[in-house]
């Protein structure tokens, strides 16, 4: 028998579909406000079940950052970071386009979506003109 | 009611270590029966009388049920809660409670792990972070030492010296598997593993068990060991993945110490000798902080100061701790146990002289939940 179909509904299903279509959306909350990463089914901060999907500015912080060291053949060091966007959410995430060591507490940054093996991904870039 | 009415309503009467370092062969079943056993001996109580038993793992989903077949026990009382390697340290207090309210007479908490010979199994991981490839736990200590260091100036060199602080205990402990002398740059030329943490500022991979046995203390003052109290306990926590810690400097020690302390009617100035879950360097200092040991931001420099080593204003981890002594995965049991050591005045050459009030600490996921522990000999009573 066939797995029942995902709900178009579900957070986690809604949150891939707006990558999927090239759109980087985030619920707020319709009660307090809060804008929520990761997608989930009440509001963290006052518990309202009325959250909105609204389209993120993608305009983001570096909270906190690490190189992950890894050799040559494996595919080299790269990136991990915690970005907070400028609504107030944080969430992990990579910087690319600069060297992993190049990427700083409190650099501006800007999100872009990429693609892994998984599907749609959100990761980030230096913001232009932003200091980087 | 409060939960200082817990306040000395129960006591640790027996304690046991097994497989520390190396067991092969051996499976964390075997190594944590043999700890049970131990602590048992030590406490002179026969195991038919032990009806409450709290434990967890990283092996089993059941944890107290595969634990209660293979020791023989069929509790009255059995708690498995799960929040990583607080664990133990937070059973504590419910062991105290079951104690107390008469559902239990003899409590065990016990760990075992074969993590270094025998291996074990991944934990689930985050949805929203794995697709990053955060090399785990490290990154999410690498996060919280990187931004340490933003805020507050702190060093790789502040970071080593608790490492080498460690080293420091653990030649003193026989038991310790990592007992070389280290130096600071040691650890700085050790190889990087997820900025700014590099491979010796994490804990060791070894085997281990430990295992406590726990009574109310009318029956303690009976105990074939001086009792050690358990004067204050309180737990919290804040988040499961590092991207979701309301602020990287400040973890829920800053809520579990105050609490811990408030029940057990003491202040920091009061403890005689801590033990601090140190599954990396930065731990150390995140818990002197929020533990109010210094001030935010001001740990780098007093554990630079030696404060923390041997001879030290301020004897942190005396067994060698995670990062000298042993660390199967979930460290916080060790913390007991040493705790217990020291306040039974039986640490030989590395024993704080008049120790009376230890404090116990426990980490749990990537900062993620932390339990406070006092506990005190008779004499603080
Ligand atoms: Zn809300």
């Amino acid at each position: 028998m066939a797995p029942p179909t995902p709900s178009p509904d579900a957070p986690g299903v809604k949150f891939q579909a707006f990558l999927a279509e090239g759109s980087f959306s985030l619920q707020v909350c319709d009660g307090c406000g809060t804008q929520i990463f990761f997608p989930r089914t009440l509001c963290p901060s006052c518990g309202s079940r009325a959250l909105t999907w609204k389209k993120a500015s993608g305009e983001g912080t570096v909270y906190s950052t690490t190189t992950v060291r890894q050799k040559p053949e494996r595919g080299g060091d790269y990136n991990v970071s915690i970005v907070e966007l400028a609504e107030g959410a944080r969430m992990m995430s990579r910087v690319e386009g600069v060297e992993p060591a190049a990427v700083t507490i409190g650099m501006a940054v800007t999100a872009v979506i990429a693609t892994d093996d998984a599907g749609p991904l959100v990761v980030f870039r230096p913001a232009e003109g932003g200091g980087a | 009611m409060s939960a200082s009415d817990l306040r000395c309503k129960a006591a640790f009467v027996g304690a046991g270590l097994a497989g520390m370092g190396l067991a092969p062969g051996y499976t964390h079943l075997d190594i944590l029966g043999e700890a049970v056993a131990a602590a048992l001996e030590d406490a002179g109580i026969d195991k038919s009388e032990v009806d409450g038993l709290f434990t967890a793992n990283m092996d089993n989903i059941l944890p107290t049920l595969v634990v209660g077949e293979y020791l023989g026990i069929r509790p009255k009382v059995a708690l498995g809660t799960n929040t990583g390697g607080n664990s133990f340290v937070d059973h504590a207090l419910w062991a105290a409670m079951a104690l107390e309210q008469g559902l239990c007479n003899v409590a065990v908490i016990c760990y075992g792990s074969v993590a270094r010979t025998g291996g074990s199994a991944a934990p689930d991981q985050p949805p929203y972070e794995m697709r990053y490839r955060p090399r785990e736990p490290i990154s999410s200590y690498a996060f919280a030492a990187a931004r340490h260091m933003h805020e507050y100036g702190t060093t790789r060199e502040d970071l080593a010296s608790v490492a080498v602080s460690a080293r420091k205990w653990a030649a003193k402990n026989p038991l310790a598997f990592a007992r070389d002398p280290l130096s600071v740059e040691d650890v700085l030329a050790s190889r990087m593993i997820s900025d700014p943490l590099s491979l010796l500022d994490c804990c060791l991979v070894t085997d281990g068990a430990g295992a406590v046995v726990m009574v109310r203390a009318d029956r303690a003052r009976d105990a074939r060991q001086s009792p050690v109290y358990l004067l204050g306990c309180a737990t919290a926590q804040t988040h499961r993945q590092i991207s979701q810690m309301p602020d990287l400097t400040v973890t829920p020690a800053a809520e579990s110490g105050p609490r811990a302390f408030q029940m057990a009617g003491l202040k920091p100035a009061d403890v005689d000798v801590l033990q601090l879950y140190d599954a990396f360097t930065i731990n150390v200092l995140l818990f002197l902080e929020d533990l109010g040991f210094c001030k935010k931001g001001e740990a780098g420099a007093l554990v630079a100061g030696g404060a923390i080593a041997p001879g030290g204003d301020l004897p942190v981890n005396t067994n060698g701790g995670g990062l000298a002594c042993v660390h199967p995965g979930m460290y916080g049991i060790f913390t007991l146990v040493e705790g217990i050591t020291q306040l039974r005045g039986a640490g030989g050459e590395r024993q704080v002289e008049g120790a009376e009030v230890a404090l116990c600490h426990g980490n749990g996921g990537l900062l993620s939940c932390q339990t406070t522990a006092l506990l005190g000999a008779a004499s603080v009573l």
